[in-house]
């Protein structure tokens, strides 16, 4: 490409970053004697900046999407695209939340916390600051020496969303991360998840069988239905972009909730 | 009126917890029982005396015996056995023992001729080490370091493989590499069972010590204890068995000691 053709391409209006491309992607689970299809050709996009919730029923293929997105899975045919870059293997761009607990047990809340900068040979001095100041954003800083086995369930889970943060990604993928999670601690972790995704300004990748939770906190919804895990509808969640716990009990909420409950009965 | 109704303490729950004190007692009556057993069986000459020596003398036996410079010799160098062979094994077996369990071609390299050596009694090896290394020092560190490192590679590696996955796949989406991931995940992650595998190994080592200086020795306990056979000096035997099980139970501790301290998030 000459230079010329280069300049026109960044002249046009710049994406924002963090935009996620699937293309056409199956992944299928092959023994010798049985072969499992597990997604069937998943084709979405989502934005930068976006937070989009993948809804579905348990064992519909949304771990195992996620995965291929994270790269910890390679898929069987189709492509993931990360702002244009096909996605091969994982890296700190895509920082992933688990369902389990998947927090060091041998550090401290804080060093769990600077563990991806530590890798990248970030100085201790800017570490200190960056996980200061995401202790704080998840309202820990009492906790910073703690080691996670000293924590509660939702506790866990905050710094596992800080230390996804640490390295500033451009995309957070989150497995079911407050499933297993008290109904009453769940509601503060959302509300907390979107505050923090207020201020880092990243793209969401949500997974949840829940549908409270879909809506409640993303501005579109992807349905996932099984045998083989494919998207069968989409929608945009049409509620301010302040969520207040109130907004749970706007009609547009309750109206649509009505109408996911019915797709997912089937 | 009538005292409020109470549950009992609950003494024989599953694997509940029962307390320092009451744990110290229970072991305490235990070792009085195996005492008691053997007063009787002893002053009672149920059993010949020359087989079964009454505690007392025994007692005496062995503050005579470690009254002496010469017995503290044997005590010495069997030490010194035992910790050769054992830090030889540990310093081989645990590199090896890590790799295997992280790497399916370590596992495949190493582990199916392990399975079958391990089966092969150490002693077997014997005359083979005394043609291979003599009659030397090297050839006891050499045969308690065979009775060791197989069963430590293979434990090892077990223990590696224990290893959470998504304790891995989460180290892979911070940023870290194979490599990276073996340093900051695998190592840390194992060390508190490993500790718990050198303390089972290091109980091995001390029995093929013995077996070690059963032949053509001229020092150590085993020595002593042979020596003592030859005269049926029972109370002599006896003293050797305590003293080595001494020994075994102070470096048991140790090891449970340094676990508690070095690993406080484990
Ligand atoms: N490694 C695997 N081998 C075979 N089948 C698998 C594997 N992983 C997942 N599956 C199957 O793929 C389907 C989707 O799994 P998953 O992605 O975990 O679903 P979800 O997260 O929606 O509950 C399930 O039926 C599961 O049994
Ligand atoms: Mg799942």
């Amino acid at each position: 490409m000459d230079q010329a053709a280069r300049n026109r391409g960044t002249a046009q209006p710049e994406a924002v970053p963090g935009e996620i491309t699937i293309l056409g992607l199956h992944k299928a689970y092959e023994s010798r004697k049985s072969r499992f299809e597990a997604l069937r050709d998943i084709r979405l996009t989502v934005g930068g900046n976006e937070f989009l919730t993948i809804l579905g029923p348990s064992g519909c293929g949304k771990s195992t999407l996620l995965r291929i997105v994270a790269g910890l899975e390679d898929a069987s045919s189709g492509t993931v695209l990360l702002d244009g870059e096909e996605v091969i293997g994982p890296g700190a761009d895509r920082g992933m939340v688990f369902q389990g607990y998947t927090l060091f047990p041998w550090l401290t809340v804080r060093e769990n916390i600077e563990y991806g900068l530590k890798l990248r040979g970030v100085p201790i001095l800017d570490r200190r600051g960056v996980s200061s100041y995401l202790l704080r954003v998840i309202k820990l800083e009492a906790f910073d020496k703690a080691y996670p086995k000293q924590l509660s369930g939702g506790m866990k889970q905050r710094v596992a969303i800080a230390r996804a943060l640490a390295n500033r990604p451009k995309v957070l993928l989150m497995d079911e991360p407050f499933g297993a999670l008290d109904a009453q601690t769940k509601l503060e972790m959302q509300e907390m998840l979107l505050d923090v995704w207020e201020k880092e300004k990243t793209t969401v990748l949500f997974i949840t069988h829940d549908i409270d939770e879909a809506i409640f906190l993303s501005q579109r919804i992807v349905v996932m239905g099984a045998g083989p895990g494919r998207i069968l509808k989409e929608f945009q969640v049409r509620l301010p972009a302040e969520r207040t716990p109130e907004v749970r009990e706007r009609p547009e909420f309750l109206a649509l909730k009505r109408e996911l409950a019915q797709l997912l009965k089937h | 009126m009538h005292p409020p109704k109470r549950r009992k303490p609950p003494r024989f729950q599953i694997y509940k917890d029962i307390g320092n004190k009451p744990y110290a007692i229970t072991a305490g009556l235990s070792f009085v029982f195996l005492l008691a057993v053997w007063s009787l069986l002893s002053y009672t000459e149920a059993v010949n005396p020359v087989f079964l020596p009454q505690p007392q003398r025994v007692l005496m036996e062995l503050i005579r015996q470690l009254g002496s410079a010469e017995y503290w010799n044997h005590i010495g160098i069997s030490v010194f056995r035992v910790s050769a062979g054992f830090a030889l094994a540990c310093l081989i077996g645990i590199p090896i023992g890590i790799l295997a369990g992280t790497f399916k071609f370590g596992e495949a390299l190493v582990e199916p001729p392990m399975e079958f050596i391990r089966y092969m009694p150490a002693v077997a090896f014997i005359p083979l080490i005394m043609v291979w290394a003599g009659i030397g020092e090297w050839a006891k560190i050499l045969l308690i370091f065979i009775g060791c490192f197989f069963q430590l590679v293979l434990m090892v590696a077990d223990n590696t493989r224990r290893v959470s996955q998504d304790l891995l796949h989460a180290s892979f989406t911070l940023g870290a590499g194979r490599w990276k991931a073996i340093e900051t995940v695998i190592i840390p992650a194992i060390q508190p069972q490993l500790m718990n595998t050198m303390r089972l190994i290091l109980g091995w080592a001390w029995t093929y010590l013995v077996v070690a200086e059963l032949v053509a020795v001229s020092s150590g306990l085993g020595f002593a204890i042979m020596k003592a056979q030859r005269f049926l000096n029972t109370e002599q035997i006896f003293v050797g068995i305590i003293v080595i099980g001494l020994l075994g139970l102070i470096s048991d501790r140790i090891f449970a000691f340094l676990n508690r301290r070095l690993f406080p998030w484990a």
